[in-house]
Order: C-alpha cells, then structure tokens, then sequence
C-alpha cells in the first residue's frame, strides 16, 4: 500500500515524513500519470488559490477527480477547501468530494491562528489531540451524507464522507497521528473491498 | 488557546513551502499577484529597484495601503519594517498583517539591534547572507529565514553566493566534533544552543527562502535547486515589459525546478525580464545587504 502527497505547492513534505514514521510508504506525486502508482492521496495544506491554478494548468483536476471516483483522499485545510463542494471564494475549483461549505479563513487571520485541542471520535472512542490551525478554513454547512470525525467546542473540523476524509487543522505539524491511522485504515479496508 | 506560539509562526512559513511571495505596490499588482498564484504577497510602497532608483529614507507602508491590499486578496498579506524600528512593528502587527519582514531594504532604524521578535504574535521573516547571521535573528525570535541577496538588482548572483554560504556552513557543522561547536559558534557569532541544533539537524530549524535578485523562471529554479524552500520576488516581476505571465511562469518554474524540459517551456515567449545591474556598478554604500547586525 503507498499512499501519494500533492507536492504542487505547500506542505507536502511534512505529510511525507509523517507517513513515512507510520511505516506507511510514501510518494511526492508531482504529474498525474503518478496516480496509478498509489493506494490513496493526501491534498496538502497551502493556499488554494496556488493550488486550484497549477491543478488546472497541469492536468491534476481531471486527474484527481477520476483517481477520487475509486481511491480514498484526505485533504487538510487548503485540501479540504478544495475537496468542499462549495466554499465563499468563487475562484476553487471545487473536487466537489464531500458535501459541506467552507468559509475560507474562516478562523482568521494569522494573528488568530493558534493550537486548540481536538476532540477525535475513532472507532467508537473519543481521543483528545494538539492540532494547528493556520488561517483554517471554518465548515459553514454540513452535508447529509457527511460524518463529522473531529470537534473543536461545538465547531465540525473534521470530516468524512464516503472513502473521503478532511480537516481543518494540520495533523502533519501535530506529535500525534490518530487521524493518519484512520487514513490508512480507510485505505486499507477500501483497498479489500475492490479485491473482492 | 496557544495564539502565537513559536510553533504556530513557523507553521505559516511551512504553509508557503513550494510557491512565489511577489512584492507588489498597489491593490492592482496585489490582484494580479493573487491571480498568477503567489502564496503570499509583500506590500510595499517603492520596490527595491524603485528604493534603489529614488533614493530618500524608505519606511514602512502606510496602514491605509496595507489595508486595502488586505481587503483585496485572500492570500497572505506581508510588509516590511526597518531594522530595529519596533514601533512600526507594532503597528502592523495592530493591522493583523500576516508576516513582518524586518528587511534591509528599508532605511534601518537602529545601528546595532534588531527587534526582539519574540514579544510579537505575528512571524517575522529576516534575511542573512551567512549561517551566523541567520542564527541570530533565529535567536531574536524570526520563524522564517531568506537570503538577502541584492534587493532590486535583477541580479541573483548574490542571493545564490547567500545560499551556499549557509548551506556549506550547515554540511561543515553536521561533521563537527561537540568539543569544536563552542569555537565555531564564537567564530560566526550565532547562539551556541542553535549552533548545536543544527549540527544534530543539518538544516535550519525554520524555513529558508530566497529572495533578492529573482528575475526570471530559471533563476527560481536555481534557488530551488541549491535548498531554498520557496522564492521571494521582489522587483522582477513588476519591472518586467508584462508582469502577469511571468508571474504565472515564475510560479510553474518553482514547482518544476528540477525539471529542464517543463522549464524551457514555462521560460518560452515570456517579454524582456528587468535590466538589471551588475553588483560593481552599485557603489559600496549604496548595498543594501550590508545592512543587518
């Protein structure tokens, strides 16, 4: 199982290394043709604005939209602005993956960024962790099909929807991983599911 | 809960990793900037080729400006203060601006301190043309290091003469005994306790970008290539015959930096980059990378 990192711009690295200390083999994925070599794909945190034109230029959309239709994503802050089906800035290209709105740097600016505990519900558990926030984007509205995985007081930071997972906040920059072992066992299972 | 932290400043830099950080001068430039795809923009009121052009003393932006910039784009809004001038720090930090750059560009304020950058919520970004120098303003408090290279002289010969000077002297630390860091941290002038974190690392503990003579794609891609993270440009786009494609172009060229064959098309039909200047044509007193202490 290898799991691919969007390195057209922002913090890919970070998701890299992390994958990499979970023993999870991991892949920069720079062209499109790259996606057929991985199991699953994280969309980085950045800016979106970047994202949605190089995504454009270079052929990514088409190609993420089609890898999306049968492998798991997970998208963190500007990934999840660009997974969101709609969001208040009518310049992302939407992936439309999961069903919610996105007000983009809801949570401010750079002065109100901060590290806020995040209540995870994994498996049945709940589990309390770290997570950065930097000029998140805030979810505004929440789909009918959309499961709400992370809260930060009464606020949805992280979502799933179908084999598709988003947050707000940036577990790549956090010491803990819970929300990467989901992921890949969200993979995992989906990868068993289509060998059947 | 934890606003500010030192941890927090050094997450926005990791968050521009990758992408172009344009000086602009006006709501226009700011809009064509956020189009071309910057990560971030830089408002300021002269570009360095302007500063160098013009002369006079150069401050920090008027507020009324940054503002307008603020409300324009959605991207990052940085400005620069001078060296040690803590009040215009104050200010835009007052104006939530979302990284200062306490930059040589600007007349410095102070002769032989820089701010004490660790009072501030808002990440300071600092240029430095050697390993000591970047150290120091690490210590002050900086979350995001760039070389200075010479703001406004089209010119990258010496943004890339700043990059190997850090990284030679980062590889040359990482082969150092414990018994020879104290001596080599007396030599350069950096903080002992950095000296021995980035020995154990071999790499800086926040991001390095470049910046200070960018004028074209290939130059990205050169600053890319030798460890810079992300590229600022200050005067090569907007003293350029068409900002905008070259804007889009230097953006695309960061992303493929090590990729020839994408570059030389990113690089085709762009209109003529700045003029530039050769560094012996700049009298000593007129460079602006010596400033700094």
């Amino acid at each position: 199982m290898t799991v691919g990192v969007l390195a057209l711009q922002g913090n890919y690295e970070k998701h890299l290394e992390k994958l990499e200390s979970l023993d999870c083999p991991a892949v920069l994925i720079k062209y499109p043709n790259q996606l057929s070599q991985v199991d699953g794909l994280v969309l980085p945190g950045g800016e979106s604005t970047c994202m949605t034109l190089l995504m454009e230029k270079t052929g990514f959309h088409t190609a993420v939209s089609k890898f999306a239709k049968e492998k798991p994503i997970f998208g963190t802050c500007a990934g999840l602005v660009l997974m969101a089906s709609e969001s208040n800035d009518s310049r992302i290209a939407s992936l439309n993956l999961i069903d919610v709105t996105v007000d983009r740097n809801g949570y401010g600016r750079q002065v109100h960024s901060g590290i806020h505990p995040v209540e995870l519900k994994l498996n049945g558990h709940t589990i309390s962790e770290s997570s950065m926030f930097i000029r998140a984007p805030k979810i505004t509205r929440i789909g009918g099909n959309v499961e709400i995985i992370g809260k930060m007081g009464m606020d949805p930071v992280a979502v799933r929807q179908d084999h598709h997972l988003a947050s707000c906040f940036h577990p790549e920059m956090s010491q803990d991983s819970n929300i990467y072992s989901l992921f890949l066992e969200m993979i995992h299972s989906h990868c068993l599911a289509n060998a059947v | 809960m934890a606003k500010g932290s030192f941890e927090v400043k050094v997450g926005l830099a990791e968050m521009l990793k990758g992408g172009v950080i344009m000086d602009v001068m006006n709501t226009e430039q700011a809009q064509i900037a956020e189009d071309s795809g910057a990560v971030a923009v830089m408002a300021l009121e002269r570009i360095p080729a302007l500063i160098r052009k013009e002369g006079g003393i150069s401050r920090m932006s008027d507020p009324e400006m940054i503002r307008e910039i603020q409300k324009k784009v959605s991207i990052p809004v940085m400005a620069k203060v001078r060296i040690g001038h803590f009040a215009e720090a104050q200010i835009l930090e007052a104006l939530e601006v979302d990284f200062i750059d306490e930059s040589e560009v600007l007349t410095p304020a102070d002769e032989a301190n820089h701010i004490w950058k660790h009072d501030f919520k808002i990440p300071f970004v600092c240029g430095c043309r050697n390993l000591g120098e970047a150290l120091r303003r690490i210590g002050e408090g900086a979350a995001l290091i760039r070389t200075k290279g010479e703001a406004g002289s089209g010119n990258i010969v010496e943004a890339v003469r700043h990059m190997r000077m850090v990284t030679s002297s980062i590889k040359k630390l990482t082969t150092m005994g414990q018994d020879e860091l104290m001596a080599e941290a007396k030599e350069m002038g950096a903080p002992f306790s950095l000296v021995q974190q980035v020995a154990k690392l071999g790499k800086l503990p926040v991001p390095n970008f470049a910046a200070g003579g960018v004028a074209t794609p290939a130059d990205a891609s050169l600053m890319m290539q030798l460890g810079a993270q992300t590229v600022f440009v200050g005067s090569g786009i907007f003293m350029s015959e068409e900002p905008a494609p070259r804007a889009k172009a230097i953006v695309e060229a960061v992303t493929y930096a090590d990729d020839p064959e994408k570059l030389a098309n990113i690089s085709s039909g762009l209109k003529k980059a700045m003029k530039g200047l050769d560094i012996s044509e700049i009298p000593e007193d007129q460079l602006l990378q010596e400033r700094g202490w």
